[in-house]
């Protein structure tokens, strides 16, 4: 196979598995405290939103990310109000900020923009830059590195390793630190985790936090790199399917790492045989290409149904916390 | 700290869900300033585009039908313990049982004995799309929730790789089926009344609308007056005590499912026997949804979902009418609403309960405050 085919898959795998592993942590976060996040989707769709309008009205990058984590954490803010604090379904409040935020960033881009719901074009100083482009010039001339590593691993912006870094540092902080110990005590026995001391409602809102300016970058990410402003409806079940990673991650930072990875290369792949025609000896015909959209999801569901090892979920996951008096 | 309050009756079933709606609304019209309209007089606008005309009420039913299916899924899956987010996908498989009966039997069956085929095939598929996440749920103990979702995105999957191959109608560049046979049409409120002679504007409204009130009377009837719903509610309070009382809680929630995506499923009559009258791609787009709304405003019982459903009937129209008359108001301000709605009345139901129960203790004081518990 052609090594430059290869590169170049590679390449779009990183760049489609961003949002989703910058996702997938965010959720990774809040589940290991307890707290169910199905309201991914809203909380990216409203950031990409913010990173789109304030980077059209600023033309500031650092603004349009401040303004996405800005609203990252405030969507995380009112899931810890609803669901901390109040002892709210955790389900429907992600329901809940997955209708607000896909009403809501229409309504005011219509008004705000007259674009239909669109933000317009942000000018490239507000978009993320490729890094490591002199060096993947470079290595163009080496046989199979050159395609390879300068084709499918450098010359990417700067989130795209920011995540893939995050992935690391996420597992340090919850596997070898106290506070992620605490952290993942908080989703497995907060009975404990009070009886030690420790505020049930702080940890949980200290993750909820981290989970919003996750989502925040995911969001921003979408706008700054991927397209050229913000779209309605854009994270298009995004958020859905970095649930389905971390699940299929076992609700583990590096296992929804790889899975993100798996189902970025099956978009990828999708996208590209797009039309093409199956040989012969597998009966012809286009290539279901929706039946590759289709499979993440499917892939979820064998696995949640204890069909490849098992999964097991935080055992408190969802279960709000009451202080006993 | 926030210990779930203890309110009268009347207050948690009819003072609760107002003052929630409200809150919501509130918000709702804060957006609405915000973005530089008259909360008032989007209001009045609203509220004359979906009942000012007779073809207004039309469409306004036409939309509530759907959201009774949907809304009445929800509870009934609710009754049972689950959370069923899996509408929207059960509405297009719904849809789809519905198109493979009508495409190749609708040149030789009678309309009286086609429609039937069509509605069962439209509840079996449904019952079918959701049974897979129920079994298991029961059995393997994946979660339904998670499931649910994920059967949303297979079957659009589904319906559109049906729609790009097998159900393709050649020549055709858009994503639809070929049509459907005269004999596949559900006859319109418009012919049904003008049979009875009396006139109504053309509308989308169909038959189904009676097929819904038939629904939310049997699922009433269902749940509080059968020993089937009996125990689906007995599994839904408490699995394990009903285990105990002799009732299997992997068949209720079998039981649960079916019902419910059988519920969904009829949307696909509403839609494409009753409007549309072929197969398309997105003509559940978020009805699903807007049955979990529904479901937590009516308070998971069919007296609370018709009028809830003819609520969000009356956005929906009132919402197509504003985005006609004011530059600017889009459709999406009723999903916003929407969201908010689930917000306040579901995730953060019980945040207003306190004040409600200060409000009441203040205007009626207990005689007995009750036995301490440290």
């Amino acid at each position: 196979m052609d090594e430059w085919l290869i590169g170049g898959l590679l390449a779009s795998t990183l760049r489609v598995s961003t949002p989703l592993i910058l996702c997938a942590l965010a959720a990774v976060l809040c589940e290991r405290a307890g707290v169910i996040d199905l309201g991914l989707e809203g909380k990216m769709l409203l950031a990409a939103f913010a990173a789109g309008a304030t980077g059209a009205v600023t033309g500031s990058l650092p603004l349009a990310v401040l303004a996405a984590l800005a609203v990252g954490v405030a969507l995380s803010m009112v899931h810890g109000y609803a669901c901390v604090s109040h002892t709210g379904d955790q389900v429907v409040l992600g329901m809940a900020l997955t209708m607000i935020a896909a009403g809501l960033s229409i309504v005011l881009g219509i008004a705000w923009f007259k674009q239909g719901g669109q933000t317009p074009p942000l000018p490239d100083a507000v978009r993320l830059s490729p890094w490591f482009g002199g060096a993947a010039e470079a290595l163009k001339p080496v046989p199979v590195l050159g395609a390879l590593v300068g084709g499918g691993l450098l010359g990417h912006n700067g989130m795209v390793y920011a995540a893939l870094a995050l992935v690391p540092a996420l597992w340090w902080g919850l596997y070898r630190t106290r506070l992620g110990l605490r952290l993942r005590a908080t989703g497995e026995n907060p009975a404990m985790v009070d009886a030690a001391g420790l505020s049930v409602k702080g940890l949980r809102y200290g993750a909820l936090a981290g989970n919003g300016l996750l989502c925040g970058l995911a969001g921003s990410y979408l706008v700054l790199a991927q397209n050229a402003n913000f779209v309605p409806h854009m994270t298009a079940g995004r958020g859905y399917m970095a649930l389905a990673a971390m699940i299929f991650g076992k609700w583990h930072p590096v296992g929804a790492l790889w899975a993100c990875l798996l189902f970025g290369f099956l978009d990828a792949v999708a996208i590209r045989l797009q039309g093409v025609v199956l040989p012969a000896a597998l009966g012809g015909g286009a290539v279901p290409v929706q039946a590759i959209q289709a499979l993440p999801y499917a892939l979820t569901v064998v696995l949640l149904a204890g069909f490849i090892g098992r999964a097991r979920a935080p055992a408190a996951l969802g279960v709000p916390y009451v202080k006993e008096r | 700290m926030s210990r779930p309050v203890e309110l009268p009756r009347w207050m948690d079933l009819g003072l609760l869900p107002l003052v929630n709606l409200a809150l919501a609304l509130g918000v709702c019209a804060v957006v609405v300033a915000v973005v530089g309209l008259d909360p008032l007089q989007v209001l009045t606008l609203l509220v004359k585009g979906a009942f000012g005309s007779q073809a207004g009420i039309g469409y306004t039913l036409y939309y509530a039908t759907t959201f009774v299916f949907t809304g009445l899924a929800v509870a009934v899956a609710f009754h049972g313990g689950l959370f069923n987010i899996g509408g929207e996908g059960q509405a297009m498989m719904g849809g789809l049982g519905c198109a493979l009966v009508a495409l190749p039997l609708g040149d030789h069956l009678p309309a009286a004995l086609l429609l039937p085929l069509m509605v069962l095939a439209a509840m079996a598929a449904g019952a079918l799309w959701a049974a897979v996440p129920g079994a298991l749920q029961a059995w393997r103990g994946s979660h339904v929730v998670i499931t649910t979702i994920m059967f949303n995105f297979i079957a659009s999957a589904l319906l559109a790789w049906l729609l790009v191959g097998v159900l393709k109608q050649p020549g055709n560049m858009t994503l639809e089926s070929g049509p459907f046979a005269e004999a596949a049409h559900l006859p319109g409120m418009h012919q049904v009344l003008g049979w009875l002679g009396i006139a109504w504007p053309r509308t989308p409204l169909n038959l189904s609308v009676l097929l819904a009130l038939a629904a939310a009377v049997g699922v009433a009837l269902f749940l509080w007056r059968s020993r089937a719903g009996y125990e689906l509610r007995a599994v839904g309070f408490s699995p394990d005590a009903a285990h105990y009382g002799g009732v299997r809680p992997r068949g209720q929630v079998m039981v649960a499912m079916v019902i419910s995506g059988a519920l969904a499923g009829l949307v696909g009559i509403n839609e494409l026997a009753g409007v549309q009258h072929r197969l398309l791609l997105d003509y559940v787009v978020g009805a699903g949804f807007t049955g979990i709304a529904v479901s937590l405003i009516g308070r998971n019982h069919p007296l609370g979902i018709v009028p809830a459903a003819l609520l969000f009937g009356a956005l929906y129209q009132g919402g197509a009418e504003l985005a006609f008359e004011i530059p600017g108001f889009s459709r999406d301000m009723v999903t916003t609403l929407q969201g908010l709605i689930v917000l306040f009345s579901g995730a953060m139901a019980q945040v207003a309960a306190p004040a409600l129960a200060r409000l009441h203790g203040w205007w009626r004081p207990r005689a007995t405050p009750g036995a301490a518990h440290g």
